[in-house]
């Protein structure tokens, strides 16, 4: 199907949406007006259909792939300082790489409403780092988050965050999971909103400004801000108890994704039993959650990763019913996303049913893991690197590889095996520099892809640079984000608009930042000279760059 | 236990690369085609770049979950024969069809490990399955169309033409029309090579 075409189907129609694709629709019927976004699985299809549909011609909105997540909030910041309508995207991890600008922003508030899509990737199918529960920047950054659980409640849910945003002027969370942002389920259609707002920075020292003491005037502000949004949480339909008829004295507390293992689990039971379906999970209505609780014997939480709402909802019981039996993580797991049989298993628990999902002995089978396109430039890297090595009368494991996030995290993979760490984007080389801190004469390759270069990377490498210490560091140029789908970023002409954009060149940011050792290199073509360059460079005394220049062979 | 026959669940599994998400995509318009609901559960990235890849096809009334439970698929489609065997978990001796491409794709990570033969892989399969077919169809569709990549269109092709999916060969056609709109003829060949071949080749 054209994503254009889909995307801008008419208000009325019925069609098949990808969850991410929900999301945009729900935005462009919210008159959605900007967007940024740094790729991230599973979020990045918001980006790359925004592109698209810039691309193909329609307007209304501005849009932008950023430099990082910080810097997409940022932009989005001043477009909604500036009274527009604003989304921005990213994985989870963006968001720990946003939290800087994300705290002071919930203070000033929004101006123009403000929509932030956060993915988490529970299980970690694409995700390298750790296995993060956004749930927790509601504590931390006092930011209301709504958590949809199909492709209607995406689209539903995004124009509701857009409303609640523009009426207490303050950011919304959507908080998608991996199995929420790629699932694809038949959404109806509302009708695009044309934006007819008045746009421009009008200067407001007491709202855009935090200086103390007016910063703390803005905490109590931003405290009785989520007190009135409580209120709205207690009355919202997105809050909402199915199955209302009851008799066994069992209830079951969930929402997003877990809600829908719920529902199928009591329709493979056939039971009936009251479900309270949380759409917020900041903040919480806890009047609702007591008036729920109240009359049950016992009730199950179903919530995937850390027991947030488990502990919310114990508080609350403590109060109302210090008699209810409260399960909960005590059944299901807290690592890994939960399955449908495991919450067939926790309400059979529950309601003292005899199930268990059957024991089973799957076949063993030999792991394939992912592994470098066929032709990737990668492939003469990683040789190239191994064999220089080698000939440098070094062994593998003389050389400490330092990785980072991007397709080169592959390196950790037979036939490769030159992954020593691996944490977030851009640490590579700044992990590096502490390493060569610690003992000066531990060879050291640092890989580095050109995205992450641009998102995370230089004021890692100013610091090797002034601090003094000597890794190699191998910038690995394939002209494109390769991992995420072959988003356009700063060192092409591309913006992922119909409009080009200026070029940075690495090598003159490389040079910049006082870089002496720098070599530009085609791994492929001139591969003896790679290798020789490796070799060279391993020796120098202070930091050396091979900016490892060859397209992706995924570039269209 | 309830038994329920107005739903219908697909696991696609395969290698990245094979086109499992666009197969999905056609299962899941033919069936909204139909008027039927659909959910669909994939997943992209890295891990999918020549990594294992299962999605997830649901079909039918009132469906909840994009998940398919333990031991609930109806069909596990398999486009490559190894990757049939992680779809196990999905699978049950009293519901489950399995149908294999019976082709190997090799990756990097196997390094010296040698590959199960076809009679090994069914055995492990048995306990999971209700029934088991295997077709050469990468193999047909490389000579008969000279693009093994195909193969997918032609075993869906094939499944509906069997009854082996509960949907219209002809719902699918529309559905490849509405999903890979730039190369509809050589896809259409590809569903039409299944008429004739797809019986024929099926063991």
């Amino acid at each position: 199907m054209n994503i254009t075409k889909l995307i801008y189907k008419p208000k009325g129609e019925k069609a098949i949406f990808l969850g991410n694709f929900a999301v945009i629709r729900g935005a462009l019927e919210a008159g959605v007006q900007f967007v940024s976004t740094y790729p991230g699985t599973p979020a990045s299809e918001i980006g790359d259909a925004f592109s698209l549909l810039q691309k193909s011609g329609k307007t209304g909105f501005y849009f932008e792939y950023s430099t990082n997540e910080k810097v997409a909030l940022e932009a989005g910041i001043g477009a909604s300082f500036s009274n527009m309508k604003t989304l921005v995207a990213m994985k989870n991890f963006g968001l720990n790489v946003a939290s800087d600008a994300l705290l002071p922003f919930v203070y000033t508030g929004s101006k123009g409403p403000t929509v932030i899509v956060v993915a988490d990737d529970p299980s970690c199918h694409s995700s390298g780092q750790e296995e993060e529960n956004t749930r927790a920047f509601a504590a931390l950054a006092h930011i209301p988050i709504i958590e949809p659980s199909d492709s209607q409640e995406c689209k539903d849910f995004t124009k509701f965050a857009f409303e609640l945003s523009e009426k207490f002027e303050i950011p919304v969370i959507l908080r998608l999971t991996t199995r929420v942002a790629h699932q694809s389920s038949i959404i109806e259609l509302g009708k695009i909103e044309k934006p007819n707002r008045k746009i421009g920075f009008k200067k407001d020292y007491r709202k855009f400004v935090t200086m103390p003491p007016r910063v703390l005037e803005m905490h109590q502000e931003l405290l009785n801000k989520l007190k009135e949004i409580k209120n709205v949480s207690e009355i919202s339909k997105i809050n909402q108890i199915k199955n209302p008829s009851s008799s066994a004295g069992v209830g079951i507390i969930t929402s997003g994704i877990s809600y829908l293992h719920t529902q199928e689990a009591l329709q493979f039971f056939n039971l009936k039993v009251p479900v309270l379906k949380l759409g917020f999970f900041n903040p919480l209505p806890e009047n609702k959650i007591s008036k729920f609780i109240k009359p049950l014997k016992k009730v199950l939480i179903v919530e995937e990763l850390e027991p947030y709402l488990e502990k919310e909802i114990k508080i609350l019981a403590k109060e109302v019913n210090p008699k209810l039996k409260v399960f909960g993580k005590d059944l299901l797991p807290e690592v890994k996303e939960l399955r449908p049989e495991q919450v067939m298993e926790a309400i059979a628990i529950m309601v003292d049913k005899k199930y268990r999902a059957p024991k089973i002995k799957l076949p063993v089978v030999i792991k394939r893991f992912p592994s470098l396109c066929a032709g990737c430039p990668y492939w003469s890297i990683f040789n190239g690197v191994k064999q220089a090595v080698k000939e440098s009368g070094l062994k593998n494991e003389d050389v400490v590889f330092g990785g980072g996030i991007g397709c080169y995290m592959l390196a950790s993979f037979a036939p490769h095996n030159i992954q020593d760490y691996l944490l977030c984007m851009g640490s590579s080389m700044g992990i590096a520099h502490g390493i060569k801190k610690a003992n000066k004469n531990q060879k050291l390759i640092s890989f580095v892809g050109d995205s992450s270069f641009f998102h995370a990377g230089i004021p890692a490498l100013i610091n090797i640079v002034h601090n003094e210490s000597n890794p190699l560091i191998i910038l690995m140029d394939n002209q494109i984000t390769a991992m995420t789908g072959q988003q356009p970023y700063p060192g092409i002409p591309d913006t992922g608009r119909k409009e080009k954009g200026q070029k940075v060149k690495l090598e003159e940011i490389v040079k910049a930042c006082g870089v002496k050792h720098i070599k530009i290199v085609e791994p492929a073509e001139d591969y003896k000279e790679f290798v020789k360059t490796v070799k060279d460079f391993l020796k120098k005394d202070t930091v050396s760059v091979i900016i490892a220049r060859r397209p992706c062979i995924r570039i269209k | 236990m309830k038994k329920n026959n107005q739903q219908f669940n697909i696991v696609l599994s395969g290698v990245g690369g094979q086109g499992l998400i666009t197969l999905g995509n056609i299962i899941s318009e033919a069936g909204f085609l139909e008027g039927k609901e659909v959910k669909m559960s994939e997943l992209h990235g890295l891990s999918q770049r020549g990594g294992s890849v299962a999605v997830q096809v649901r079909i039918g009334k009132d469906l909840s979950s994009p998940l398919i439970a333990q031991g609930e698929a109806d069909l596990v489609l398999a486009m490559e024969r190894n990757e049939a065997l992680k779809s196990c978990h999905y699978a049950s001796k009293n519901k489950t069809i399995f149908l294999i491409n019976d082709f190997e794709i090799y990756s990097p990570s196997f390094g010296n490990q040698k590959l199960p033969s076809l009679d090994k892989i069914i055995s492990e399969i048995k306990p999971f399955s209700k029934k088991n077919y295997t077709i050469k169809a990468s193999d047909i569709v490389q000579k008969q169309l000279g693009l093994g990549v195909l193969a997918g269109i032609f075993m869906i092709s094939g499944a509906a033409n069997e009854k082996l999916i509960p949907i219209k060969p002809l719902s699918i056609l529309k559905a490849i029309e509405l999903n890979v709109p730039c190369d509809f003829d050589l896809n259409k060949k590809a569903f039409l090579l299944a008429k004739d071949n797809f019986k024929k080749g099926l063991k």
